[in-house]
């Protein structure tokens, strides 16, 4: 079996398996502890603090007006990144052919030149990140193995990802297997460490934000 | 027990106690876990490192120290949290990925979990997760003190009102200084009637330093002729169990007004001008009883609001100036008494001019929490008041208002360590001597 053989078949088999139920199982656990039934006497109705929970969603996505001076460039900074993570994992077409075989459906993607160019600010963003994780003082007191390892493993990604397209370094095929091999290390990791984040972000304003309008609390 | 005091600085011991500090401490800390609950495992679990949390607390703004970060205030419980029963627990004890926490480990989050943190949710507000950081921080004060590491001031006090009603000792019984100040005013004190619609207590912070502020809720009461009384047995309205982080010793405190209540089947307990009583009777004493109250619980400036829409409660323009407001951010900010004290300010005229962060986004006044009975705190409060007082003389205000005793006790203070211009009034003590149109009698 060809490298790229064992990092599409077997390897992103186990990647796969790995990453739903570990997902699965992460969620389980908290979600099956007791859960405490709030007895004081609402001043929201449950509609209100469902649409509270909901506006939380949007709402959290930018900073207050009380609080952009602070943390606006730093928020910014966050969004971006992941702004253009999206837009290399879903709109660059290999990409979608690959999720498209494993969905059974396809989408447009953008031309390979902006992907090229979105590929190359995403991974200096990503750097931007990294040194301020390293250089902020409260984010350096607050990281652990999980912030590095993490940031490693996309990174990881997003390197062989550029290197396979730009044929940088070692022929296409073993480029390609490299990418597909880290992608797979990515998505095993993905249930044990901060990545689990990208289930959690919505429900977790959400439900956070609907308990406080059940108060009538700022939000 | 003096060498286990030696051991764990800070420490507080309930007589008999014979564990070891990291016997307490593991019993504690494992206790956090096997009680976390779906909810505040969920907020553990979605926190990303960010630190943003750390720019909405004004101990970080006032030192630029990164300790102080709102979600490190947790660390230890999510390192338990993490060992003791997350998804992956046994793998976490099994590497040694998180190690357990030691009595010496805790007592260092003494100072970020009570002297460094007013428990005024601020930090809530700005998580892009949208993590109730000041939820777990509460519950990580109910550790410390399962641990026996709650500030000696607050336990004391906890402990003293828990068997007694009265956070501390006094010359007389609360009971006879009300009637006292009643006499003193000379406005009728209703106490221990059998029956009555409204239940009132009083923050013991006014019955020793604000008398004028008792009279005030009696004289408006009055006013308004409605059906009320003060209990003897539950006169106070604060609850130190809250703020040291004793949760039975908490539901006992409340259990004590809540029982008063429902003796004299009133329909609503009024909370006074004052915080955190507002957040422990209003929203934390129904899980505590184990059932919903039968009864509303209303703060003050609430209840007058009402009045003043239902056309009961009418008041004369007060001429204070121009004036700014103190939102206490228990029942402002994560209560959602934001627009009754404006009601009340605006029909009496005033010219509110409001801080540069107001309403539910205001900075706490920096003694909330119990940070203002903690001695040893006070250094760190008064730096990170500076701030506050900024915003304060920044709005050019003449008169400036609040309605919590224990705001209105912080800036005192702080006008007498800064020598400060202002003064913190009552608005209710206000409201009292605005009052117009004919007294109802029931």
């Amino acid at each position: 079996m060809t490298l790229l053989g064992f990092a599409r078949g077997p390897a992103l088999k186990v990647a796969i398996a790995v990453f739903c139920l570990g997902v699965v199982w992460r969620i389980a656990a908290f979600a099956l502890l007791r859960i405490r039934l709030d007895l004081s006497k609402p001043r929201a109705s449950v509609f209100k603090s469902m649409a509270g929970g909901l506006l939380t969603v949007g709402s959290r996505s930018w900073p207050h007006r009380e609080f952009i001076g602070r943390t606006g460039a730093g928020e910014a900074l966050g969004y971006s990144y992941h702004l253009g993570l999206f837009a290399v994992v879903l709109l660059f077409t290999p990409h979608i052919l690959f999720l498209g075989s494993l969905f059974g459906f396809s989408w447009p993607g953008l031309p390979s030149s902006l992907i090229t160019v979105i590929s190359v600010l995403t991974l200096t963003l990503f750097i931007a990140v990294l040194f301020r994780r390293l250089t902020n003082p409260v984010m350096k007191m607050l990281s652990n193995f999980d912030d590095y390892f993490s940031w490693f493993v996309t990174m990881s990604v997003m390197v062989t990802g550029i290197a396979a397209t730009a044929h940088i370094g070692a022929p296409y095929e073993t480029l390609l297997a490299v990418h597909i091999l880290s992608v797979d290390i990515l998505l095993m990791w993905f249930p044990f460490g901060k990545l689990m984040h990208a289930f959690y972000i919505f429900p977790s304003r959400a439900i956070n934000g609907a308990l406080l309008a059940r108060k009538g609390a700022t939000s | 027990m003096s060498d286990v005091s030696a051991a764990m600085p800070g420490a507080n011991l309930a007589p008999g106690e014979a564990r070891t500090p990291e016997a307490r401490v593991a019993g504690a800390m494992s206790g956090f876990a096997k009680e976390i609950g779906a909810l505040s495992a969920f907020r553990l679990e979605s926190c990303i490192h960010c630190g943003i949390c750390a720019d909405a607390c004004h101990f970080y703004i006032a030192t630029e120290d990164p300790q102080y970060t709102p979600i490190w205030k947790v660390e230890p419980f999510k390192q338990a949290y993490k060992r003791e029963a997350s998804a992956f627990a046994p793998l976490v004890r099994l590497l040694g990925l998180k190690r357990e926490v030691k009595a010496d480990q805790l007592a260092q989050w003494q100072h970020l979990l009570f002297d460094s943190c007013n428990l005024c949710g601020r930090c809530s507000l700005i998580c892009p997760m949208g993590i109730d950081v000041a939820a777990l921080i509460e519950q990580a004060r109910h550790a410390m003190f399962d641990a026996g590491l709650a500030p000696k001031e607050l336990y004391e006090k906890a402990a003293h009102q828990r068997l007694s009603g009265q956070p501390e000792a006094s010359t007389e019984p609360y009971r006879a200084q009300l009637l006292e100040i009643g006499s003193r005013f000379d406005v009728e004190m209703p106490l221990d009637k059998p029956e009555a619609e409204i239940m009132l207590c009083v923050p013991r912070t006014d019955i020793e330093h604000y008398p004028t502020a008792v009279a005030a809720l009696a004289r408006v009461m009055q006013h308004l002729g409605v059906s009320c009384t003060f209990r003897s047995d539950g006169l106070v309205a604060e609850n130190y169990g809250y703020y040291a982080g004793g949760k039975e010793w908490q539901r006992e405190i409340s259990g004590r007004l809540i029982r008063e209540a429902i003796a004299c089947k009133a329909k609503i307990l009024l909370v006074p001008e004052c915080g955190h009583a507002y957040a422990a009777l209003r929203w934390e004493a129904a899980d505590l009883y184990g059932k919903p109250l039968p009864f509303r619980v209303l703060q003050v400036t609430e209840f007058l609001a009402e009045e003043l829409q239902a056309g009961r409660l009418k008041l004369n323009a007060a001429g204070a100036g121009t004036t700014t407001f103190q939102d206490p951010c228990e029942s402002a900010r994560k209560g959602g008494v934001n627009q009754a004290p404006r009601a009340l300010m605006k029909a009496m005229g005033i010219d509110l001019h409001e801080m540069k962060n107001h309403g539910g986004f205001s900075f706490c006044c920096g003694g909330g929490g119990g940070v203002l009975d903690i001695e040893r705190a006070a250094p760190l409060r008064y730096r990170t008041m500076e701030n506050k007082l900024r915003e304060i003389d920044d709005t050019g205000a003449a008169t400036f208002l609040t309605s919590c005793s224990d705001c209105r006790r912080t800036f005192d203070d702080a006008q007498a360590h800064f020598t400060w211009n202002k003064t913190p009034q009552s608005l209710l003590e206000l409201v009292a001597a605005n009052l117009t149109g004919e007294t109802r009698r029931t």
